[in-house]
């Protein structure tokens, strides 16, 4: 297992681009803040939409048979599947049968979580991401480095030298503009030939049987109102009961994502289009055990806004990469260890458990506390490394006596300044590697205060 | 046992107690909802325009370079523009390709956040056509405003609707270095009327 502090190293080693990659993460919090201010009714209606959220949890077996008979009388198929392999069966299945070999695809972290597009690429079926940053990352053979802004992590230059590449734009050209077009170009001419168009699902509604997806590239719309068969595909969590819950989401959604008031597509759902057929995937794929898990059920309640990760000081830092996960960023480092403790237990350590996550989360899980509560499961499970097991025995022992931990203070304060760097700054003080230690006082907190009262009682 | 109801049994199984389904705050009520729409609208890329009435339409869409340069055009608005294409006519969704403007009615407007409704039943025999155009003009009578989204889900029924989308503006994206780019995939521009 390679941790996430190993993982980020290659991140944080440019620091340049580390560093541009932090600002402009900070720009988009601010955004967010800004729009949030607007609302005078924010905290109501973040409150409302976790109530709202857990609520559905707590009977979402029933609103999903509401939903199921509301969409089959919409004329939409459903299909359920238990885990990823299923779901990418049934995806393949509907495109086999149908003779279709050419599918446009909007954005969908659920099948970025299925590994959809490998599966239907080995079979034989041209997969075209169709969201400019997801494009941007497809055409390089990656992953999105965050859940919604796919190519955060990459330069105009690079992007340019792709394009150049790829779609025969200018050597060195660079502009956003330029290469925008270019790639508007390159993605209709994919929209017109494709045979079927795949979604995700912002959220669906079980009392009108419909769906609702949300784009500002309109990628969405283009890749489902031309072609004749269109697939969503849903981990079972987005839905919500009445369409007026809506509202409370919709509100809390792009202003939490990318600061605006509304994302400029909101495209609801209820039906096929003209001639053509309408398919729902709803899919498990291990949420129903993380429903079982009192401590982290509300990590299903997640909306996709990725604000926790525009203002996470590890994210920012350390790219979506480091997480190795499809979601990344604090509720990433929930979620994939939540699937695989073994390989991600050091994701909850991927925090500074500042609660940033936690305040602007658009309905309020408690990311900080759960991962803090991760961190002990961590523990107890002897999922951490025996060096910081054993430096944690020890602290604690340090903190919990007295007279150890005047001792340890009192060699701390007379001994780490006579000693040299080098020897303070080995390799057993990581923390030290990017930082510096601060000076020692020369008394202690309790030192000072007892003189301080010596004197007193002098005068 | 199918995947359905094994999925099903599960939910069952570990969802937790039940918990109340609480009502949507009442929200934000403003002085002049045009004032806030015409903000909200231009915030996002959308060039607003209010107009007293209807006949003033024709003359302002002129105005627009892309409209008056146009050379295909297609109004789903009666007796507003120069409409030159048969959308009935048209046999397929992609033969919409080309099309330079699409003017179509907005049912209502959302002032919180410059958002459109426009039900499926505003767009004609293709869906496709308001993010197939280059450019996109929305006509939207005065009257037909609300303040958030609240009041938006009230006024919509979906029974029957089909098909139905909330457009905020030209189509945009900011992909690359976070710089903003009007004219994605869809419409390059998006010019709002309101009318009365
Ligand atoms: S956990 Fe909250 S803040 Fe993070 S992506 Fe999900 S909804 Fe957004």
């Amino acid at each position: 297992m390679i941790g996430h502090a190993e993982k980020a190293a290659p991140f944080a080693a440019n620091e340049k681009r580390a560093h541009w990659h932090d600002q402009a993460l900070w720009f988009v919090r601010l955004k967010r803040d800004r729009q949030a201010e607007s609302i005078p009714e924010w905290e109501e209606l973040r409150q409302t939409a976790s109530a709202i959220k857990a609520h559905t949890l707590s009977r979402i077996a029933d609103y999903l048979e509401e939903f199921e008979r509301n969409a089959t009388n919409n004329r939409i198929q459903v299909h359920w599947a238990c885990d990823a392999a299923e779901h990418n069966a049934i995806v393949h299945k509907i495109l086999a049968d149908r003779g279709i070999t050419r599918l446009v695809k909007s954005k969908s972290m659920l099948t970025e979580e299925c590994h959809l597009n490998p599966y239907l690429e080995a079979r034989g079926i041209e997969v075209t991401d169709t969201d400019l940053g997801e494009r941007i990352v497809q055409l390089r053979h990656e992953p999105p480095s965050h859940i919604v802004l796919p190519a955060i992590h990459l330069k105009k230059e690079d992007i340019g030298e792709l394009f150049h590449k790829e779609l025969g734009t200018q050597a060195g050209a660079s502009d956003p503009k330029y290469l925008t077009e270019a790639a508007r170009g390159h993605l209709r001419q994919k929209f017109m030939a494709a045979q079927a168009g795949l979604t995700g699902v912002n959220f669906a509604v079980a009392e009108t049987g419909g769906f609702v997806v949300c784009t500002n590239e309109g990628n969405a719309d283009m890749g489902t109102s031309l072609p004749r068969v269109h697939i969503a595909c849903m981990g079972f969590e987005k839905l919500v009961p009445r369409s007026k819950d809506l509202a409370v989401f919709l509100r809390l959604l792009a202003r939490s994502a990318t600061g605006q008031p509304v994302t400029s597509y909101t495209t609801h759902f209820h039906g096929p289009v003209r001639g053509g057929e309408l398919h729902i995937v709803i899919v498990d794929n291990g949420r129903s055990t993380i429903l079982g898990q009192e401590t982290f059920r509300r990590s299903l309640s997640c909306i996709r806004c990725g604000a926790c990760m525009n203002t996470c000081p590890v994210f920012r830092r350390s790219g979506g990469y480091s997480y190795g996960y499809t979601i990344p960023g604090p509720i990433g480092s929930l979620l994939a260890p939540l699937r695989d403790p073994k390989n991600f237990a050091s994701l909850p350590f991927a925090s500074s458990l500042c609660g940033s996550c936690s305040d602007v989360c658009p309905v309020k899980i408690d990311l900080h506390h759960e991962l803090y509560a991760f961190r002990q499961d961590m523990v107890r499970g002897k999922r951490v490394p025996l060096a910081k097991r054993l430096a944690m025995a020890g602290m604690s022992y340090v903190l919990a006596q007295t007279w150890a931990y005047r001792l340890a203070g009192g060699l701390m304060r007379g001994i780490v300044p006579r000693m040299p760097r080098a020897l303070v700054y080995g390799p057993w003080n990581p923390w030290g590697r990017q930082r510096e230690l601060p000076p020692m006082p020369r008394h202690s907190a309790r030192g000072l205060i007892q003189r301080d009262l010596t004197q007193k009682g002098a005068k | 046992m199918s995947s359905r109801d094994s999925i099903l049994a599960a939910l069952r199984r570990n969802a937790p107690a039940t918990s109340p389904l609480p009502e949507p705050p009442a929200g934000i009520v403003y002085p002049d909802p045009a004032k806030q729409f015409a903000e909200a609208f231009t915030s996002v890329g959308g060039k607003f325009v209010r107009l007293a009435r209807r006949e003033d339409i024709d003359p302002e869409l002129e105005k627009i370079e892309a409209y008056a340069h146009a050379r295909k055009i297609a109004s789903l608005v009666a007796g507003i523009g120069r409409s030159n294409v048969d959308l009935n006519g048209l046999k397929d969704p992609h033969e919409l390709e080309g099309l330079d403007v699409a003017i179509i009615a907005g049912e209502f407007g959302v002032a919180e956040n410059g958002a459109v409704w426009v039900p499926g039943s505003a767009l004609g025999p293709q869906r496709a056509i308001f993010v197939v155009t280059q450019h996109l003009v929305l006509v939207v009578p005065a009257s037909e405003l609300v303040h958030t989204m609240h009041q938006a889900y009230e006024r919509i029924r979906f029974q029957g609707l089909g098909f139905g989308v909330f457009i905020s503006g030209p189509s945009k994206t900011a992909d690359i270095e976070q710089a903003l780019v009007i004219g994605a995939h869809g419409a390059r521009s998006c010019t709002l009327f309101l009318v009365g």
